[in-house]
């Protein structure tokens, strides 16, 4: 079968003898080095050390899955962190080691399935092999006496059982021979293997696995992921400005984003109402967009989660979600400086959020608010506020006011979710001369020291939309099925050899042995056998049916 | 109406529990029995009288395991029916269809071949399980989260507790067999041992062979169930892979069990080293269904808990 020497079905070879040998040559190493390898032995380990090496990725943080718990990571862990980041552990499955061990691995199983794809194809276009002498020694054996058939008749329709059961069948005849024990008398023989299909799925489920390597490989080069948040009534324009986060593959070409706008209308959450013991766990998330490929007519259409919009080559995903408080600020004279609504990042499950404010320019200082956002608020006992419902009942917006320098004249990028403070003087919340601002739907409140005011207008949903192209991923859904298929049949297609003999007894009857040799894993060899054996014998008429 | 109906449902399984542990103790003396038959120097008149009425307990106690996964087949449907969805969305449901289908994995496997001696194992195991799941796992039925609204629900978590039932199968079976491999070392070099009630069951070959045909139906299902989940976490996270901890834990249990596979093909590793692979893989299973969901941080948080 071509399999490494070292496989169950091979004929053991005393590959030691050559290893013992000084005089190897460096083509000899090569071979030798080649033949560890590719042997089953050495792709056993390499699996089975894949195994251990994923572990380590699923008890430390990934920066690829959870880069925030990587964060956190180096700021509980301050010592092993760096140690860890060194060996790492925070990119095991892009690390050098993980890598090594898988593309050794597939080396290694590159190196075994050519070969036996040669050799399989070969099989494919030989003959069974010559009927064995002895085939009472078989693992499978049965024998019946055939009268007033002559052996050729016997052959025959041994020949034809074979045929409807898809054997492919060759005929050997023997003379007399041998001596003694090894006496055997004259025979014809026919010699049949079927299940050539299992080391064809093999083989398949092999390649494919080589065929998802490769397709990954490719897909992450040339795709690419990108995060951007729109409220209700804001449009996207997919170029790479718009996205709040980008990150291409190492191939892409951003001039191949497509050109379209996605524009939200409308976001609807339904939370739980009725259920006592799930009141707010959310039940549904619903995008409403209008979306417009330039050239073509705008489109309506919903995007939830399990149900992402696949637009121009693109796939867009609602990830998160989240509330828009509208804020306008004016100054002391009236003049409105800023209106606009602005993303709150949610901190907990009933939607408690987190946002800033930034207002560089038309007020007698740099000013930054930074507050929180309670869609249904409620009053702890300390007095803290906190959102006990996620959908908007008793909304209310907290700003602590800051004034100062913003950082943002140096050309240095800021986050809009973070305020640096560092040079700011804090004029309204904890710790400050004065309480937080604070707001109901409608309310306008005035900025410490006559900076101006600041009017809570309402509240709009964001959503937080994924926007992939993968180019690959349907080649490795194809690899992943074919391995699947491969598998199956590979595991499930029996691979056998039966032979009938037929012998002519002195007293003119015939003595007709059926035998059968399973190549791998065979459960119902012996049954085989004995359906053959009772095919034969109703073709003889032997039995009735 | 939805509260009478998983209330009904945890009395049917509590039921199912019960029945199952005079299962667990029946199997039990079956296995003990022919340990004694072995170790006492019977005649050939008395192992006679001994066999049919062992083969009874075995028999009871198989009809006790049916019922057992009647009533548990009973409080599933109705914890389902209760929630108007498929009763495997948090980790008391997991465990309740998880090890209904370990049980039905065990009566279906025995109508092909005579594994009554498997008993012990699957009904210990499944009492285990259920007795974490109701005691520290329960929760109220709650609505499912958006994420989970999928028909992959369906597909993927169902073809991933069946996978388990024949890993599970095939754990009982290896250990079997490394137990079996054991005696039979110890009878050939005739000495004792406390082995004895492995006697009557099949030769650690012939255990090696079942356990590896159980193990394959499970691996192939296995991989079916990582290519479905990967589908459904490019629809519900936009991406199929992006090596969450439960990701991690498939991938590192498909790898264990093609390591099995090869392991037994390869020279030096048939037998005992095989039987241990499939015992790890199934460890990772059970740590990937237990520790995994309830300790680790990852995007397949859903244990309820």
């Amino acid at each position: 079968m071509s399999r490494p020497s070292d496989h169950i079905d091979s004929k053991p070879v005393d590959v030691d003898a050559k290893i013992v040998n000084p005089n190897l040559g460096v083509v000899g190493w090569l071979r030798w080095f080649w033949r560890q390898l590719t042997s089953m032995r050495t792709a056993l380990l390499l699996l089975l050390l894949l195994a251990i090496a994923a572990v380590p990725g699923s008890l430390v943080p990934q920066r690829s899955s959870d880069p925030n718990g990587v964060s956190q990571y180096f700021v509980d862990h301050k010592d092993t962190a760096p140690i860890l980041d060194q060996f790492q552990m925070f990119d095991v499955y892009s690390s050098a080691w993980f890598s090594a061990i898988y593309l050794l691995l597939f080396i290694s199983l590159i190196g075994c399935v050519l070969p036996r794809t040669k050799h399989h194809i070969e099989a494919l276009q030989a003959q069974p092999p010559v009927t064995p002498a002895n085939l009472v020694r078989l693992p499978a054996y049965a024998k019946i006496s055939v009268s007033g058939k002559s052996a050729e008749e016997v052959l025959e329709a041994a020949r034809v059982v074979l045929k409807a059961d898809r054997y492919r069948v060759a005929r050997y005849d023997r003379a007399a021979g041998g001596k003694g024990k090894l006496k055997s008398e004259a025979a014809i023989t026919v010699s049949a293997e079927r299940g050539y299909m299992r080391e064809t799925g093999n083989l398949i489920f092999h390649f494919a696995l080589v065929g998802v390597l490769i397709a990954v490989g490719f897909g992450g080069g040339f795709g690419f992921a990108g995060q951007r948040a729109i409220y209700e009534g804001q449009a996207f324009t997919n170029s790479l400005i718009a996205f709040d986060s980008f990150n291409p593959g190492r191939f892409f070409d951003s001039s191949t984003l497509p050109p379209y706008t996605i524009q939200l209308d409308k976001f609807t959450a339904v939370y739980e109402e009725k259920n006592s013991n799930a009141i707010g766990q959310p039940v549904d998330f619903t995008a409403d967009v209008t979306t417009q490929i330039k050239g073509e007519e705008p489109q309506k259409q919903t995007i939830k989660v399990n149900e992402p919009l696949r637009i121009a080559g693109t796939d867009v995903y609602l990830l998160g979600n989240g509330y828009a408080p509208t804020v306008t600020v004016r100054d002391p004279e009236g003049n409105v400086i800023f209106t606009d609504s602005v993303n709150f990042l949610p901190q907990d499950k009933n939607l408690t959020s987190l946002g800033v404010i930034k207002l560089p320019d038309g007020l007698a200082e740099q000013v930054g608010l930074i507050g929180f956002f309670y869609p249904t608020v409620s009053e702890g006992h300390s007095g803290a506020f906190f959102s006990m419902y996620p959908d908007l009942i008793d909304p209310r917006l907290t700003l602590d006011v800051y004034a100062g320098d913003l950082g943002l004249d140096e050309g240095i990028p800021r986050s809009v979710y973070a305020l640096d403070t560092e040079d700011m003087t804090k004029l309204a919340g904890r710790k400050a001369p004065q309480k937080s601002l604070e707001f109901s739907i409608g309310d306008t409140v005035e900025l410490p020291n006559g900076l101006g005011t600041v009017t809570f207008d309402g509240v709009k949903r964001f959503v937080s939309l994924d926007i992939h192209r993968d180019p690959t991923q349907g080649w490795v859904l194809v690899f992943a099925l074919s391995a699947l298929g491969g598998l199956l049949i590979s595991l499930f297609v029996p691979r056998r050899r039966m032979w009938v003999s037929v012998t002519e007894n002195a007293d003119g009857s015939v003595t007709a042995e059926c035998a059968g040799l399973a190549r791998g894993d065979d459960p119902t060899l012996e049954g085989a056998v004995i359906a053959l054996k009772d095919k034969l014998e109703r073709a003889l008429g032997l039995t009735r049916d | 109406m939805t509260d009478t109906l998983s209330q009904y449902s945890v009395l049917a399984l509590y039921s199912a529990m019960a029945i199952y542990a005079i299962a667990f103790v029946l199997f039990t003396l079956d296995l003990a029995k022919g340990a004694s038959d072995d170790s006492s120097a019977v005649g050939e008149a008395k192992k006679v009288v001994v066999v049919p009425e062992r083969r009874k307990l075995a028999r009871v106690a198989m009809a006790l395991t049916v019922i057992g996964f009647l009533l548990q087949l009973a409080a599933t449907l109705m914890r389902g029916f209760a929630a108007s969805r498929v009763p495997w969305a948090n980790m008391y449901e997991f465990a309740m269809t998880g090890t209904l289908i370990i049980v039905g994995v065990f009566l279906l496997v025995n109508l092909k071949w005579d594994m009554k001696f498997l008993g012990s194992f699957v009904t210990g195991l499944v009492l285990l399980l259920l007795g974490l799941a109701a005691t520290r796992y329960y929760v109220e039925i709650v609505p499912l989260p958006p994420a989970l609204q999928s028909y992959w629900l369906v597909i993927h978590v169902f073809v991933a507790t069946l996978a388990t039932g024949f890993f599970a199968l095939g754990f009982a079976l290896s250990l079997m067999q490394l137990l079996q491999t054991k005696r039979e070392n110890a009878a050939a070099a005739k000495e004792k041992t406390r082995l004895g009630f492995l006697t009557r069951l099949p030769d650690s070959v012939q255990l090696e062979n079942y356990a590896y045909r159980l193990i394959i139906i499970g691996f192939v299902l296995w991989t079916f169930t990582l290519i479905a989940g990967a589908i459904w976490a490019e629809k519900a996270w936009g991406r199929y892979w992006g090596w969450d901890t439960k990701e991690v834990w498939t991938f590192i249990i498909w790898t264990i069990y093609a390591g099995y596979i090869h392991a037994r093909s390869t020279r030096g590793w048939r037998g005992s080293r095989s039987a241990w692979l499939a015992m790890v893989g199934f460890a990772a299973v059970m740590f990937n269904f237990t520790v995994v969901n309830i300790f680790f941080k990852g995007l397949h948080a859903y244990s309820g808990l």
